[in-house]
């Protein structure tokens, strides 16, 4: 009997790392879920759970770059903070003056800014960890103490707000969100392309002669894929808008509510972002020589240094990359609250590596996935808000969290071992 | 009759110092097309160090390389590529998290149209290698970590051959063998060999040498000791220009 569930698993060709991952994600959700008399597994309690994790998820897919390669990024809180002071001064008090308040361009240009900048900054520090030599912990630990005085400089410690209205919608809230139509049609659009991406992939390899997983194995997967995908856009259209918030935004239109309409949140915005962003970086790492060298050179910079890979440039560019990917959670996190403050993104930087490292990234190097760590950044939050909603006091949180990231790591040192890899 | 011919590599006065210490000392070899020359010495006598700047990863501090006659640059392993230098290094230099046929394209990837890494395309490759140079092979998904030492060295050699070397070098090949495998390498040198292409081998092991190479430069502390035909010398006399740093030829 343990060996034909056993034989089941191997032929449906999935990552025990990955259903550990979820496993204890769904034991985290029950148990709240149970202490919170089922407060915790409501749509507006996920919704808000994913909103939560988008920051950091953006910023964690960039650090299983950083870590894989045997670096770390202990800037990326101060930097998120300094970037996102630059783009709330220049969306607040430069581009009103040039273009006109709430011109449709501000956020367009006030974003890219943000992107730019923080890829600039990626690549200087990269730059000096790569060509000059200074270890990757020294230069973002002085970058850590730069940043958060530079995003002071800014204003002189003032906060800035309010932010341009269409940022906002960037942060997710009652209007950042897609609303049921469209989240249905990206629902469906990503269920969708999953199982064409899986078809393909198929059909490549058996064009190959290669062995190819029985067809009710590829049928199982694709349809548990799409499950999942179909079944949390249900549940975001699931959340109503209280009426207040419709009766504003109808205000603000100058009509008046239609009678009996309800209206959802749908998938939030920011959610949508970091879908995005784990899309395009899964991407990357699997299927461009920019991944294959980050993998390589993790798993042996050596080697790949023999093998002809600049490894000095590869380090400014994956430097660059987390800068940027510290740009669009910036971006996130100042529309979020509404306004940008320079303590924006205090610690963040513990809590990208602790979701990278939770799920799944080795700090010996070489090994991480993308999927792993927005996974991780998932059930850090969930632990996080689980935790405040039970009423467990702040200090006792802190400590919660710092024994289950010790755990986690120390549970897939075991597993590795366990199976040899 | 070969000396006649332009070597396909000579490397001239090469001199190269690690914080004081001369690794290689102005030392000249040379490599004719479908000649096996051995590179012997003790640990620390210079012989990797002396490969390492023809495949690119050091830099000489002097000295000169020809490639058939003319003067080539190489500054790194990408430039040795380039004129066809393939090397097999003896810590094998794979990455261990990475499968077969990542390990045997790193670097130089299949892509599709779009430029995209094309894995499959890798692997079909691989399997097609690896079913020549070494059919037992199968395990073509999992991580080079979970391959034996003699899968590890046949991917590690597949990689050097699949591109078409002209010059190989081969440090320590057989070193983490069995007797079957070792077989299958000399196997495949006399093949190589036959195929016109030029071969450095570095070895400790004197038999391989009298048996694989046609000449055999000996090394000693960073300097050249000489360079003997294999066939007019004996093990002995090989031992003592290793050991003794004692060049035959000065007997007579």
């Amino acid at each position: 009997m343990k060996n034909g569930i056993k034989n089941v698993f191997d032929k449906l060709g999935l990552d025990t790392r990955l259903l550990g991952m979820i496993g204890a994600l769904l034991l985290v959700w029950i148990v709240f879920d149970f202490y919170t008399g089922g407060r915790f597994l409501t749509a507006r309690n996920l919704f808000n759970l994913s909103v939560q994790t988008a920051s950091v998820g953006v910023m964690a897919t960039g650090m299983v770059f950083v870590i894989v390669t045997r670096h770390i990024d202990l800037s990326v809180g101060a930097m998120l903070g300094f970037v996102g002071m630059l783009m709330g001064a220049l969306q607040t008090f430069v581009l009103p003056d040039l273009l006109g308040t709430g011109h449709p361009m501000i956020w367009i240009i006030t974003a890219l800014f943000g992107i730019a900048l923080g890829s600039l900054i990626g690549a200087f520090q990269g730059w000096i960890i790569g060509y000059l030599t200074v270890p990757a912990f020294i230069v973002t630990l002085g970058g850590l103490l730069v940043w958060r005085g530079a995003a002071w400089w800014v204003t002189s410690g003032q906060t800035v707000a309010p932010l341009d209205a269409t940022f906002k919608l960037l942060g997710g809230g009652a209007e950042g969100t897609l609303g049921a139509m469209p989240s249905w049609v990206l629902g469906l659009f990503a269920a969708g392309a999953a199982l064409v991406l899986l078809a393909l992939s198929r059909s490549r390899k058996a064009s190959h002669g290669f062995v190819v997983k029985p067809v009710w194995a590829e049928l199982t997967v694709g349809g548990i894929v799409a499950a999942l995908i179909l079944g949390y856009t249900w549940l975001m259209n699931s959340y109503p808008l209280p009426k207040g918030a419709v009766k504003r935004i109808y205000a603000a239109r100058g009509e008046i509510v239609p009678e009996g309409l309800n209206l959802v949140y749908g998938i939030a915005i920011p959610v949508l972002i970091l879908l995005l962003v784990a899309a395009v970086m899964t991407f990357v790492a699997s299927r461009t020589r920019f991944g294959r060298y980050v993998y390589a050179t993790g798993g042996n910079p050596e080697a790949a240094e023999l093998s002809g890979i600049n490894t000095r440039l590869l380090t400014v560019k994956i430097f660059a990359l987390m800068g940027a990917l510290t740009g669009i959670a910036a971006i996130i996190a100042s529309a979020r609250l509404g306004s940008a403050a320079n303590d924006l993104g205090t610690l963040d930087e513990l809590r990208v590596i602790a979701a990278a490292v939770i799920g799944g990234t080795a700090l010996a190097g070489g090994v991480g996935t993308i999927y792993g760590a927005i996974l991780g950044a998932l059930i850090m939050q969930s632990l996080q808000s689980g935790m405040a909603m039970v009423g467990v006091d702040a200090p006792l949180q802190a400590i919660v969290v710092g024994v289950v990231l010790v755990f986690a790591v120390y549970i897939d040192i075991v597993y590795r071992r366990r199976t040899g890899l | 009759m070969k000396d006649i011919q332009t070597p396909l590599v000579e490397m001239k006065d090469i001199h190269i110092s690690f914080g004081g210490v001369k690794a290689v000392d102005h030392v000249d070899v040379h490599l004719h097309a479908g000649e096996v020359v051995g590179l012997l010495g003790h640990n620390g006598a210079g012989k990797s160090t002396l490969i390492k700047i023809l495949s690119g990863a050091y830099r000489a501090d002097g000295g000169e390389i020809l490639i058939n006659g003319e003067k080539a640059s190489i500054n790194n392993p990408r430039d040795a590529r380039s004129y066809n230098i393939e090397t097999i290094y003896q810590t094998l230099a794979l990455a261990d998290n990475l499968d077969a046929a990542s390990n045997l394209f790193l670097g130089r990837e299949l892509v599709t149209s779009l430029g995209l890494v094309d894995d499959d395309a890798m692997e079909a490759e691989t399997r097609r290698i690896m079913g020549r140079l070494n059919p037992n092979f199968q395990k073509f998904s999992d991580p080079v970590s979970a391959l034996s030492g003699g899968q590890r060295q046949s991917v590690a050699i597949a990689r050097a051959v699949y591109f078409n070397a002209r010059i190989l070098i081969m440090d320590e090949p057989t070193a983490a063998l069995g007797p079957q495998e070792t077989k299958m390498v000399s196997e495949l040198i006399q093949k190589l060999k036959a195929e016109g292409i030029g071969i450095f081998l570095i070895s400790h092991d004197i038999h391989d040498v009298m048996e694989l190479c046609d000449r055999a430069s000996v090394m000693k502390n960073g300097k050249l000791v000489g360079t003997v035909n294999v066939a007019d010398v004996t093990d002995d006399d090989l031992l003592a220009m290793i050991i003794l740093g004692k060049n035959p030829a000065e007997k007579r």
